[in-house]
């Protein structure tokens, strides 16, 4: 767990370097490009970059948790979750996270936050519906796992600066066809060309970036960890068949999830983009943030 | 310097740094064990906190079954007083069997099944019930380690030396997930 811990963090600041190295060059090329001069161009970018990795290690639980859509309970709203997740900090000799409830029909749930004293855990309504107690233990024990191991730490900063990086990727690109739309209209030229050439640029560079972000949610989150997870979850409620159970009713649940996103599905307890009721594919197996659920039952059953 | 003078040096370095290495170990363990015992102190003041309420909501649907009241509210003051950890746990499975004495009592009357009032205490008791499992757990887990580190040598003499004595664990009946097993093994 220990060394767990000592490679996620590893893994954050590494991320955190790349990121802000690779806006650097691309602030510096649009500078040297287009204005004579890559330095400036280099430490605005720089900057903004810090800004961001620092605003998603401080907020980026907050960031998450509000794109999913997710509502603080008070324990007299939600008492049987409060209780459990109560239960569960107790267990694991962490401070109680804090609750959250999505308004979703899918049953899942996802952990957030920088460590175990900044955490929070949100479930679903649907999650809520279908889960006994016992059952409800097992999903909160795999969520106080990823809280213990720091995987809430790399897994919220991927979410915000892959996120970022999806939002810059479809302003620009949005707007480079707008623009370019506008530049065969009239014969342009002067600051206008330069413009839609930096917004070109830029452009590309984000087409280029979009799904390498997807390629660094897949390096960063490995899913060993849910197996892992899994494991440590059933070793503080003691009891594999309560997780066990839970995992065999999110596969048979009828539901997709709404807010199927791609800068958070590593966060969630199960894939939210699974078709459910689907076996899946070998290709799809190696694409996927997370281990195929009944793999994780036979798991969970050898134990 | 001679390469004794060096090894020597090494030798005292070494044994320094585990010494202290060790002996915040032991720190750590005590400390944790604590905390565990603080979380169950909690956790069972809570429940006592419970059971007068719920004795309150049962007397109004069932006032002749006296006998099941006074018997938890009498197994709640002695384990209030009671001292020592297997003085506690001995005291808290009495309130457990009281305590599930009165809620075969509450299912013979379904008007009092079906009140807010009662669903909500039964819900906190459940939940106290569980987190009073989760910290014997905690501490009894923390407990092993400090006890092992007690006993083990060479850390046994650091132990003797500060005077760390092994604890006892908290042994208590696991009163929320047994019915469970039970109905899961019958599916």
């Amino acid at each position: 767990m220990h060394e767990q811990i000592a490679a996620n963090k590893r893994k954050t600041v590494l991320l955190i370097i790349l990121a802000v190295a690779f806006t650097g060059l691309i602030g510096w090329l649009i500078g040297y490009l287009f204005f004579y001069g890559g330095t400036a161009g280099l430490i605005i970018a720089v900057g903004l970059a810090l800004a961001l990795s620092l605003g998603s290690y401080f907020f980026g639980d907050k960031v998450v948790l509000t794109s999913t859509g997710a509502k603080k309970v008070t324990p007299e709203q939600e008492p049987r979750l409060h209780n459990v997740v109560e239960g569960l900090a107790i267990a694991a000799g962490v401070p109680k996270p804090e609750v959250y409830v999505v308004p979703e029909v899918a049953p899942n749930a996802f952990a957030t936050g920088r460590d175990p004293d900044h955490s929070s855990i949100a479930v679903t309504q649907g999650l809520l519906q279908i889960m006994d107690r016992v059952e409800l233990e097992g999903v909160i024990g795999h969520e106080m796992s990823h809280i213990l191991d720091r995987d809430i730490l790399i897994g919220t900063v991927v979410a915000t600066v892959v996120g970022a990086a999806i939002l810059l990727s479809e302003i620009f690109t949005r707007t480079w066809f707008w623009g370019g739309g506008r530049r065969s209209n009239n014969s342009g030229g002067g600051d206008a060309g330069i413009l839609s050439l930096i917004l070109f640029a830029v452009g590309i560079f984000l087409l280029i970036l979009a799904p390498l972000a997807g390629q660094l949610i897949k390096l960063s989150v490995s899913r060993n960890r849910e197996y892992l997870a899994d494991a440590e979850g059933v070793l503080l409620t003691r009891y594999p068949p309560g997780l066990i159970s839970a995992l065999q009713k999110i596969a048979d649940a009828p539901h997709a999830m709404r807010a199927a996103n791609n800068a958070t599905a590593h966060l969630w307890l199960e894939q939210p983009s699974r078709v459910p009721g689907k076996d899946t594919s070998t290709i799809e197996r190696l694409f996927s943030t997370h281990p195929p659920i009944q793999d994780r039952i036979k798991r969970l059953e050898e134990m | 310097m001679s390469t004794a003078g060096w090894i020597v040096i090494a030798v005292v370095v070494v044994l320094a740094l585990w010494t202290i290495w060790a002996f915040n170990r032991l720190v750590k363990y005590r400390n944790r064990a604590e905390e565990g015992w603080a979380q169950i102190d909690v956790q069972l003041r809570r429940r006592y906190d419970l059971i007068p309420n719920l004795v309150q909501t049962v007397e109004g649907y069932a006032a002749h079954e006296r006998e099941t009241f006074e018997e938890v509210t009498a197994a709640r003051s002695r384990a209030e007083s009671a001292q020592g950890v297997a003085g506690q746990a001995d005291a808290e499975n009495a309130v457990s069997s009281g305590l599930r004495q009165l809620l075969a009592v509450a299912e013979n009357y379904p008007d009092l099944k079906a009140n807010a009032n009662f669903l909500a205490l039964q819900e906190e008791l459940t939940g106290t019930e569980s987190k009073i499992a989760y910290a014997r757990q905690y501490y009894n887990d923390q407990v092993r380690l400090l006890n092992t580190a007690i006993q083990s040598f060479p850390s046994s003499v650091l132990a003797k030396t500060f005077h760390y004595a092994p604890r006892e664990f908290f042994d208590i009946e696991d009163a929320v997930r047994a019915p469970v097993q039970v109905e899961f093994e019958g599916q």
